[in-house]
């Protein structure tokens, strides 16, 4: 495939607002990730890497309908590292009607929904007068949250693919604007903490009780994180900076809940991802691994890229410091992986003490300074979807 | 955009269980009349999964199963999926929510597996073997469209045959009041990059800027339907294939744009 200019991006995570600040501790150790005190839950033993200050953020009047935490993620994140500027020089450049807006979320503002429940005196009575289902518990919401509040105009999607969402929405850009729907595009992902992710990975035994340790021998699940992020993409406009060099999407076809034991679907993404960027395993640089400490998550993603890579290539996940921010993993780990490219440092798997012995690849222990020319980032969801991505140096 | 031809068409609305039914009815020899649709059994999941699967993801495959099940030719490994649904599986949301505010808080892991947007998707794959590119998504009132253009990219930008599925349920009561679209339907569409001896039509479809007006259905039953659910909105779709028919559409998409859809029958 052509490649498409990652032009502007941004994203805010338990680590921080804004790209400085989780780049500063990718660098320190330091981790954003904190025993659960989230909302009124008190019967969960979890770590959570919250966002702070969610709860002040008011949402200007004009889009008050979609005031709900998921919208006011999408908004702080929106703020940061000058990106809704970026975006409205596109639109001057292009005009609104070009420019695309994709944002993957897994459970959008869901939590706005339990709160309205929450909030009845019994089990008939009528949700109250301040819940607005469409503008905050519906799917599409923050998509058109962040289309409205930005001025875009052009075609419009959320994308939901559970943990693949926000990574999907780079291969869905890539189509539209390769396609002549837009000439550039926002693409983002945004999830943020809810009653459903944390007591529903709860009830599958998949939520550990401390810090998440990918690929760690002792393993045993993830911690369940929020996050914003954004990037704008465009035809390639100088022959400098970092792209979307390539995409790979598959499905598993074997289990809603688990991941194929072998990785196969893993495999095939990851392959795909390759064939469009037309590289060679050898090419890539760093691959940030899907990595969500779950038994069997670290296990089948090793077996894929030990059969397609070979146990060279160096690979961390990321998701100890940000915890698992399932529909905006995709966007966050695809902008890790930017400023690994852009300051030839490659981050450790942090909290991991002992890989275990079955994972079989080039696990990260210690940050490395490296050039990092080219990336791979692996997400996968429930559902068996999974997308590969390849980000790269444009030279 | 490039031409995508349409292999198969599939249905599940009230009254109107699967497209050959539907026929008369959106060419407008008979009269339409709702009723509930009765639960579906989907033929392509294996037991498990069969029993898992809650009323939306039947739905899906009602539609999904009408259209891919006309012709044997099909290999549907090889077919990849868009489905595209504007609240997905507002039973489970109510179903939970009312779980949290209960005295404990012990969500079924089965439900919340099937909670994710995607679950129809997940299972179609696990059905069908397919291991092909699958997306999932929203755009509320407007899903049809985003579903129709993300079905057509897939088409011709990765040049696969792609299975489009749009599908609502009615929202279960409390949410009902504040959800406003309270039908069922479900439809189905297996687009082609290429013609071929089962295409029935070709669509071209382009994003426009100019203020339009959306296409509507041709009766009074079939519009209420159409504006109460926003899967329903391919009823003009419909209307034209099982007429036989050419002609320009017109539907909604957000922000100010329309989707202009040209239909030209093979």
């Amino acid at each position: 495939m052509n490649h498409l200019q990652i032009t502007d991006y941004t994203l805010t995570t338990a680590l921080g607002a804004g790209v400085d600040v989780n780049v500063e501790h990718l660098h320190d150790g330091c981790s954003g990730l904190h025993p659960c005190e989230f909302f009124d839950i008190s019967d969960l033993r979890t770590w959570v890497g919250e966002v702070a200050g969610l709860d002040e953020i008011v949402i200007d009047r004009q889009f008050s309908a979609f005031d709900c935490r998921n919208n006011r993620l999408a908004l702080k994140g929106l703020k940061q590292d000058g990106f809704i500027e970026s975006v409205q020089q596109a639109v001057s450049r292009y005009g609104a009607a070009r420019v695309g807006v994709f944002i993957g979320t897994s459970t959008s503002g869901v939590h706005q929904t339990e709160k309205a429940y929450l909030s009845r005196e019994n089990d008939t009575a009528a949700l109250p007068d301040w819940y607005q289902y469409e503008t905050t518990q519906n799917t599409y919401s923050v998509a058109e949250f962040v289309r409205a509040y930005t001025g875009c105009d052009g075609v419009s999607v959320a994308i939901s693919t559970a943990c693949s969402s926000s990574a999907k929405v780079f291969a869905s850009a890539y189509r539209a604007i390769h396609s002549g729907l837009c000439d550039a595009a926002i693409v983002g992902g945004v999830d943020s903490l809810c009653l459903t992710t944390l007591y529903g990975f709860n009830s599958l035994q998949l939520l550990s009780e401390e810090p998440c340790r990918p690929s760690d021998i002792a393993r045993n699940g993830i911690s369940i994180g929020e996050a914003a992020g954004f990037a704008l993409l465009q035809r390639p406009q100088q022959m400098a900076g970092v792209g979307l060099f390539g995409y790979g999407e598959s499905s598993d076809a074997f289990h809603m809940s688990s991941p194929h034991p072998e990785g196969d679907g893993a495999y095939l993404a990851m392959q795909a991802a390759l064939h469009s960027a037309a590289l060679n395993p050898e090419e890539i640089d760093y691959i940030n691994l899907h990595g969500t400490a779950t038994v069997a998550n670290d296990f089948s993603e090793a077996k894929a890229i030990s059969r397609l890579f070979g146990n060279k290539t160096p690979s961390s996940s990321t998701k100890g410091w940000t915890g698992h921010t399932l529909g905006a993993a995709g966007i966050v780990e695809v902008i890790f992986s930017l400023m690994s490219l852009k300051q030839g440092y490659i981050p450790p798997t942090l909290n991991t003490q002992q890989i275990d012995p079955g994972i079989k690849i080039n696990i990260l222990m210690e940050g490395c300074s490296l050039r990092v020319k080219t990336v791979l980032s692996n997400s996968f969801g429930f559902g068996g979807s999974n997308v590969s991505l390849i980000v790269g140096e444009i030279q | 955009m490039k031409p995508v031809y349409v292999d198969a068409v599939g249905l599940a609305g009230p009254g109107l269980p699967n497209w050959v039914e539907a026929v008369p009815v959106f060419s407008g020899n008979a009269v339409y009349k709702s009723e509930p649709l009765a639960r579906y059994r989907p033929k392509l999941l294996p037991a498990n999964e069969r029993r898992r699967a809650t009323d939306i993801i039947r739905l899906a495959f009602q539609a999904g199963e009408d259209a891919v099940s006309s012709n044997k030719n099909f290999d549907l490994s090889q077919i990849a999926s868009v489905f595209a649904s504007s609240g997905g599986d507002l039973d489970i949301i109510d179903n939970i929510c009312r779980v949290f505010a209960g005295p404990d808080r012990a969500v079924s892991p089965t439900q919340f597996h099937n909670s994710v947007h995607n679950s129809a998707a997940g299972y179609w794959s696990i059905a069908t073997g397919s291991q092909a590119p699958s997306s999932s998504l929203s755009a509320c009132d407007h899903t049809f469209s985003a579903g129709l253009v993300e079905a057509v990219m897939f088409a011709t930008v990765e040049a696969i045959p792609t299975l489009l599925v749009v599908y609502d349920i009615s929202a279960p009561v409390p949410l009902l009041d504040k959800v406003l679209k309270n039908r069922t339907f479900g439809t189905a569409f297996l687009l082609s990059p290429v013609q071929s001896a089962f295409s029935c039509a070709s669509l071209t479809v382009a994003l426009v800027s100019e203020l339009r007006d959306e296409s509507k259905a041709l009766s009074s039953e079939l519009e209420m339907l159409r504006n109460d659910n926003p899967a329903a909105k391919a009823i003009p779709l419909l209307e034209l294939l099982a007429r036989k028919e050419g002609g320009l559409l017109t539907f909604s998409s957000p922000g100010s744009q329309y989707i202009d859809v040209k239909v030209v029958p093979c």
